[in-house]
């Protein structure tokens, strides 16, 4: 399944950093997410946007993850060539994952 | 000491819609509504506008929300707390004034200063992201330090119905009179660290009340057309209710408000204001029903010893041109049209972006599942020193039109003025707030 399937997420920026947080619809399936949505997995399935590293932080109180990646946002939200350049649309890449 | 303030929110950037705040001040038994209006790059852009006419510099809708919504404050009461002085808090004060005149009302406005501190950093000064010399970058245009909480706290207590400012940290424009009301110590972090927690709910004010949130058949919001804006009730422990004026559209349950509580947040554990380091690991949100949430729980710890500062510079002109291709093979005449004006520009334009809006433009074709699109289309950007280089890149596009693929229509020229913004830190000790009072 997608992540689409069972999560939702907001994106925001800072500079050239991209923030994805990831929430569970239902709190049962945080687990799941805790285990499979890995930092390395996310860096895998974004490597073409997110350029440099991507911490991972669990937040079980709300049943969610953040993903805090660096060099994501085509070297800046101001000077960024991209279209979207605060990356804003990319919640919805990160949902696109599978699991 | 009060048993409960009510906070609004009433704008979450500078071209937030108008009418949700007049439904707050009229309808929603604010105390004290905040308007958020100052994105990172709004200051620099303000910043040229004060040296072309040093009586501008404000937010450039601030004569239109305060002409709606100056009597409706007064009447009911309610005080406003804005950063819409952007990069002239005190001509945005007497602009103010003038309107009161006008209006033949009676009001006391304060202007805070002393976030312009581009006098005070050296060019020098590392840059945050780059790692290099500010003035590396670009030619500087503005460096504003965020303040804090205690500029606007000092004209609270000098009884300011409405207090404007320059750079001041969102959640600081809602602590502020948390702290005034409830008496809260400016050391007390645990209480700082919780109104915190509810300043960054409610600083993107449509944000929590199911804006940024629909996701038809997935994520349903009632009534987006007349999406309400939030307020906060505030109890002096530091707990909070969320919720929204009645009859007005909008969602506010458990799943809006987790996206907003960690929405731009770098490090949940530590976030960091000029009043405090606030952790939001420990954040207990409850679905209350009837579009109210309520925040307990949050925690903070000692203030950074300096001011983040954010640094606008000129940083080149973009220009960018788009066409569009419909039908059988689209994709291809449009992918033909982009390789094309890449031959034409490249030596001019080393860097080069071609996006195929509609297949890969936002995301990556790696995604990308392969329903070809009916119509797609391109658009091509790049950097230039001057405006005229710039626009070599719409002119291109446009010469599609008799020098390219067959059936390319719709095309759209555009060449701006690109300002950068980086950070940089700054010593407590340089920077000094002021408060300036005037009255009608």
């Amino acid at each position: 399944m997608k992540l689409y399937d069972i999560a939702h997420s907001r994106a925001g920026d800072k500079g050239n950093t991209l923030t994805l947080s990831l929430i569970a619809y239902h709190e049962k399936d945080y687990p799941l997410l805790c285990e499979k949505v890995t930092a390395e997995k996310v860096k895998e399935h974004l490597k073409e946007i997110a350029k440099g590293d991507i911490i991972r932080y669990e937040l079980p109180n709300i049943a969610s993850l953040l993903f805090v990646c660096y060099d994501a946002l085509g070297g800046g939200v101001t000077t960024s060539l991209r279209m979207d350049a605060h990356g804003k649309t990319l919640s919805y890449a990160l949902l696109e994952m599978k699991i | 000491m009060k048993e409960k303030i009510r906070i609004g929110c009433g704008a979450g950037f500078s071209g937030d819609r108008l009418d949700p705040s007049l439904v707050l001040v009229e309808r929603g038994g604010l105390d004290y509504l905040v308007l958020e209006c100052l994105a990172e790059r709004t200051i620099a852009l303000a910043q040229k506008r004060k040296r072309q006419d040093p009586s501008l510099g404000y937010d450039p809708l601030l004569e239109r929300r305060i002409e709606s919504l100056l009597v409706p404050l007064l009447q009911n009461k309610v005080r406003l707390i804005t950063n819409m002085g952007a990069a002239n808090p005190l001509a945005a004060a007497q602009k103010i004034i003038e309107i009161a005149r006008r209006k033949n009302v009676k009001v006391k406005v304060a202007a805070v200063t002393g976030d312009d501190v581009l006098d005070k950093i050296d060019p020098q000064d590392q840059a945050m992201e780059t790692g290099r010399p500010l003035s590396a970058s670009g030619p500087l245009l503005s460096a504003n330090a965020y303040l804090g909480a205690p500029g606007i706290i000092e004209a609270l207590q000098q009884e300011a119905d409405l207090i404007i400012t320059g750079r001041v940290a969102d959640p600081s424009l809602f602590i502020a009179p948390m702290i005034v009301a409830f008496g809260w110590s400016l050391d007390d972090f645990e209480r700082l660290g919780k109104g915190t927690v509810l300043g960054h709910l409610m600083e993107c004010a449509g944000q929590i009340t199911g804006g940024y949130f629909a996701d038809p058949g997935k994520k349903d919001v009632p009534g987006m057309a007349k999406l309400g804006h939030p307020f906060v009730d505030v109890w002096p422990e530091g707990r909070g209710i969320i919720g929204k004026v009645d009859n007005t559209g909008g969602i506010i349950n458990l799943q809006t408000a987790k996206e907003q509580l960690l929405y731009e947040v770098v490090n949940p554990y530590e976030y960091f204001t000029p009043d405090v380091i606030a952790d939001f690991s420990s954040v207990q949100l409850t679905d209350l029903g009837g579009n109210r949430v309520q925040v307990a729980g949050g925690k903070g710890k000692q203030k950074p010893d300096t001011y983040k500062v954010s640094v606008g510079y000129q940083a080149f002109h973009l220009g960018e041109g788009e066409i569009t291709y419909a039908g059988s093979n689209a994709v291809a005449r449009a992918t033909l049209a982009g390789e094309i004006v890449r031959e034409r520009l490249k030596d001019a334009f080393p860097e080069l972006r071609i996006d195929l809006i509609g297949q890969n433009s936002v995301h990556d074709d790696r995604l990308h599942q392969a329903n070809i699109p009916y119509e797609v289309r391109l658009r091509v950007a790049g950097k230039a020193p001057s405006f005229q280089q710039a626009s070599r890149i719409g002119e291109e596009v446009e010469a599609l039109y008799t020098n390219g693929p067959g059936g390319g229509g719709g095309v759209r020229k555009y060449v701006q003025d690109v300002v950068g913004i980086v950070s940089t830190l700054i010593p407590r000790s340089k920077v000094t707030h002021h408060v300036t009072l005037f009255t009608a």
